[in-house]
């Protein structure tokens, strides 16, 4: 076992009181960053990054490694306690999180987000610790068409889940995907539906249009109910963590599937957001309960969660051997290995070994103590619902307006974040899911993308998707996803008509 | 009484302080007196993020200057979001931008109205090679086996780039132009994804610039064809087995005539002194004294060329025109 020697090896480049404080530090600024809507892992990596300069390239990876931890942790918070996702991998997490928390289960919701957090990045960071090198290999076959099949993937498997009429799922798609749409093609170079508007150059950032929908959306219906918001009543309960942690063992299938999504597309760099999605997608599909999800089932807050964050754990892979970053957060962090003079790529395995069996054991420790640090603070986030309506909803509010400032330091964003409130509400009110416009906005640009790539590479051909066994097999997959409810329909008819 | 005396002593002091800080600061040259926006026109990590950061982490370190300097990326819109930024905040000297060479492609082919003329010239940092890139197991050792192969079999081979109508497509496009070759030209997002699709065989050849491909040259993954340069780099450092970045023939002694580099320049907000520009043009001298500097200008392959003043106006008009002749024989060129 080489790897478990190098590990070892690389806990003791670790375990040294000052990388142990940047540790601390680094999970307690990533929560921070993460629970503030608009900020996200990136920009706060993006911002800290200077200042890690002077340090030695071991600490300092291992301090910005951890914020990219506790922003993956700190996005839960706020989009299971107010519906306002922090970051793009925490809106499925809002589905049943939120529901839960309304219904003043806040605490279990949290407990059960961070725990699967922690289970998802645990069983990443063993694939990372043994796997690397196949799995850089493995990466390197993703082209165009293989990427694109994931991506229909992720759609398939979320079409036809809602309770909601499938004509709406599907009008509420196509908005998000002509949302998707507008700024600048990255495959022809030219501006699209931006009406001689110079501001919309830049297109709908995913984050405004979530931050409106989901939380000043959230905030108009409240006041409609008469600011009456229900996880008011939640009692505080220290034991909390303990009590749902009785009841978790028995989703661990949900658990190792989500995780293996989420491994897979970390890598692969699909990227955290989508494997949210599509774990959410088959939880629901494979549950005994489907009905449950959506109105508060502990089990669509696992699988989003131990999704988002097995991927977001894995995309350090296809960093550290490719070059390439599987996120946003993960790119930034390209961009530091260079100026500490270290090159990312197929190579750093074998001349930094410090460096990287060191990154590798923090992954184990920064995981442990950002769950110690976020169970301990469970019962204060809590308690933040036990604050009156008619005060938090204004905080609330300016929160979400710095966030969507924030993106891009443009106050037309916190205007377009305002009206994106009242499509959020109109949709709330008509019954039209927000869910596929959400998920439409955020990889219809990357689906696009892939697509017309693809198609360039066959000249048009849409064989191109069953051109070899990795892509077929992916592209079959889809469409058994896609038509899945039909199957089950038609078996369940043909067996009904035998018996 | 006497706190109206001591009102007069203090409004002498003030005056007097007053009057002292004027005069200093008639002699002395402009200063920033608040945080400086470094905008970059491109996503974070990409070659001129890394570059601005690299200069924010020199500035801090090296206590350069007395307020601080905050990289802010402004994508959008293949950069003209940061572009029309600082256009948009005359008079406003705490804004300095870094350009690579959407800074004339996006104008030109999209017709969104900006160009280097809205801005403030201040100093060249660095100029950009590009690298005609193929996979290591292929057979090919020369640009000219290359070029051979690809005019076999129009459209069969692809050329990876970073985005449409910018820097990569326009050497495609004269690629094809010089040797009568045709490539089917694949846009992505970013040259680190570009050199990994080389290396996974998605697409035959890329032109990535040195920083994007050196990782996987040295792993013996990824040849080196030619430089689209006038003359070698500079650089003699041994990268991958007995080769360096020296080693590479330019493109043109291998019989093809095409010579391409980037500007990575600064620029800031239109309507800056004369104080103001010199103030950047020696921060920019002191940045470029450091080692960090160096070793980064290194790894990375750059030409080094340092220009400010009426040099660097030239240079840019110059550049802008050849972009205009290219973009205008690859038909680039916005409609309007």
């Amino acid at each position: 076992m080489e790897e478990l020697g190098a590990l070892l090896h690389g806990f003791a480049v670790v375990i040294t009181p000052y990388n142990l404080l940047m540790m601390l530090i680094g999970i307690t600024l990533g929560i921070l960053i993460g629970v503030l809507p608009g900020l996200g892992g990136a920009n706060g990596v993006a911002i800290l990054l200077p200042l890690t300069f002077s340090m030695s390239p071991t600490s300092a990876i291992i301090m910005l490694s951890c914020i990219y931890w506790g922003a993956l942790f700190g996005g839960a918070i706020t989009s299971i306690l107010f519906n306002i996702p922090g970051e793009p991998w925490s809106v499925a997490t809002t589905f049943d999180g939120h529901p839960l928390s309304k219904q003043g289960r806040s605490g279990e919701a949290l407990t059960a987000a961070f725990t699967s957090s922690f289970v998802g990045a645990f069983l990443a960071v063993i694939l990372v610790t043994f796997l690397s090198p196949l799995i850089a290999k493995f990466a390197l076959q993703f082209g165009p068409p293989e990427f694109f099949a994931i991506q229909l993937l992720t759609f398939c498997s979320f079409v036809g889940m809602g309770k909601e009429s499938p004509f709406k799922t599907i009008a509420a798609m196509m908005l998000g995907f002509a949302l998707a749409a507008v700024g600048i093609d990255t495959m022809t170079g030219q501006l699209r539906l931006i009406f001689g508007w110079h501001e919309l150059l830049t297109g709908f950032h995913f984050l405004i249009a979530v931050i409106g929908l989901f939380g000043v959306g959230e905030i108009l219906l409240t006041m409609e109910e008469g600011l009456a918001f229900k996880g008011a009543s939640a009692g505080i309960n220290t034991r909390v963590v303990l009590d749902t942690w009785k009841k978790l063992p028995k989703y661990w299938v949900t658990s190792l599937r989500s995780a293996a999504i989420g491994c897979w597309m970390g890598v692969t760099p699909g990227g955290a957001t989508p494997a949210s999605f599509m774990s959410y997608g088959l939880a629901k599909r494979f549950s005994p309960t489907p009905d449950k999800f959506g109105r508060g089932s502990v089990e669509g807050v696992v699988a989003p969660e131990t999704a988002a964050h097995a991927a977001g754990t894995s995309a350090l892979v296809p960093m550290l051997t490719l070059g390439i970053p599987g996120s946003p957060t993960a790119a930034v962090l390209l961009g530091g290995l260079l100026i500490w003079g270290l090159q990312p790529g197929p190579l750093l395995f074998v001349e930094q070994k410090d460096f990287v069996w060191g990154l590798i054991a923090s992954m184990y420790l920064g995981n442990i103590a950002g769950l110690i640090v976020v169970l301990t603070t469970v019962p204060l986030f809590a308690a933040v619902l036990r604050v009156p309506f008619s005060i938090i909803a204004p905080i609330i509010i300016v929160i979400c307006a710095v966030g969507a400032y924030t993106v891009k330091n443009a106050m037309i964003d916190v205007y377009m974040m305002l009206i994106f409130g009242i499509v959020g509400y109109v949709f709330k009110k008509l019954g039209y899911p927000l869910a596929p416009m959400v998920l439409a906005l955020v990889l219809g640009d990357m689906a696009e993308t892939a697509f017309r790539q693809s198609m360039l590479f066959s000249q048009g051909s849409v064989g191109v998707f069953w051109s070899n066994p990795l892509v077929g097999s992916i592209s079959t997959l889809a469409v058994v996803t896609l038509f899945w409810p039909l199957l089950q329909r038609a078996v369940g008819f043909l067996r009904g008509k035998a018996g | 009484m006497r706190s109206a005396k001591q009102i007069f002593a203090m409004g002498g002091a003030l005056a007097a302080a007053l009057a002292l800080f004027v005069t200093t600061d008639a002699v002395a040259q402009w200063k920033p007196t608040r945080t400086i926006e470094f905008i970059v026109p491109a996503g974070t990590g990409g070659g001129a993020d890394q570059m601005a950061r690299m200069i924010q982490g020199i500035v801090q370190k090296h206590n350069l200057m007395d307020q601080p300097l905050v990289v802010i990326n402004k994508s959008g819109g293949a950069g003209a979001e940061g572009f029309l930024d600082v256009k948009g905040s005359r008079n406003n000297p705490h804004k300095i931008i870094i350009t690579l060479s959407n800074l004339f492609t996006t104008p030109l082919a999209t017709g969104v109205p900006f160009s280097w003329r809205d801005l403030t010239p201040v100093a060249m940092l660095a100029l950009d090679e590009f690298v005609l890139w193929v996979n290591a197991e292929t057979p090919y050792k020369t640009p000219t086996e290359y070029i051979n192969a690809v005019k076999k079999e129009p459209g069969k081979y692809k050329m990876g780039g970073t985005g449409s109508k910018q820097e990569d497509q326009i050497i495609t496009v004269a690629l094809e132009r010089a040797t009568g070759a045709k490539f089917t030209y694949v846009p992505y997002r970013g040259g680190g994804e570009v050199a990994v699709q080389l290396v996974g065989k998605h697409v035959d050849s890329t032109v990535n610039n040195p920083i994007e491909a050196v990782a996987q040259w040295r792993a013996g993954q990824l040849r080196p064809l030619c430089v689209f340069d006038t003359k070698r780099i500079a650089l003699t450092d041994k990268i991958a087995g007995n080769m360096g970045w020296g080693d590479i023939p330019t493109c043109a002694e291998t019989g093809l005539k095409i010579d391409y580099v980037m500007l990575r320049g600064i620029f800031m907000s239109p309507g800056a002194t004369k104080d103001q520009v010199d103030f950047y043009v020696g921060l920019f001298q002191k940045v470029r004294a450091t080692d960090e500097w160096k070793k980064f200008m290194a790894e990375g392959a750059f030409n080094t060329t340092f220009m400010t003043g009426d040099d660097y106006r030239k240079w840019v008009e110059a550049n802008e025109n050849l972009h205009r002749d290219l973009m205008k024989e690859a038909g680039f060129l916005a409609a309007n």
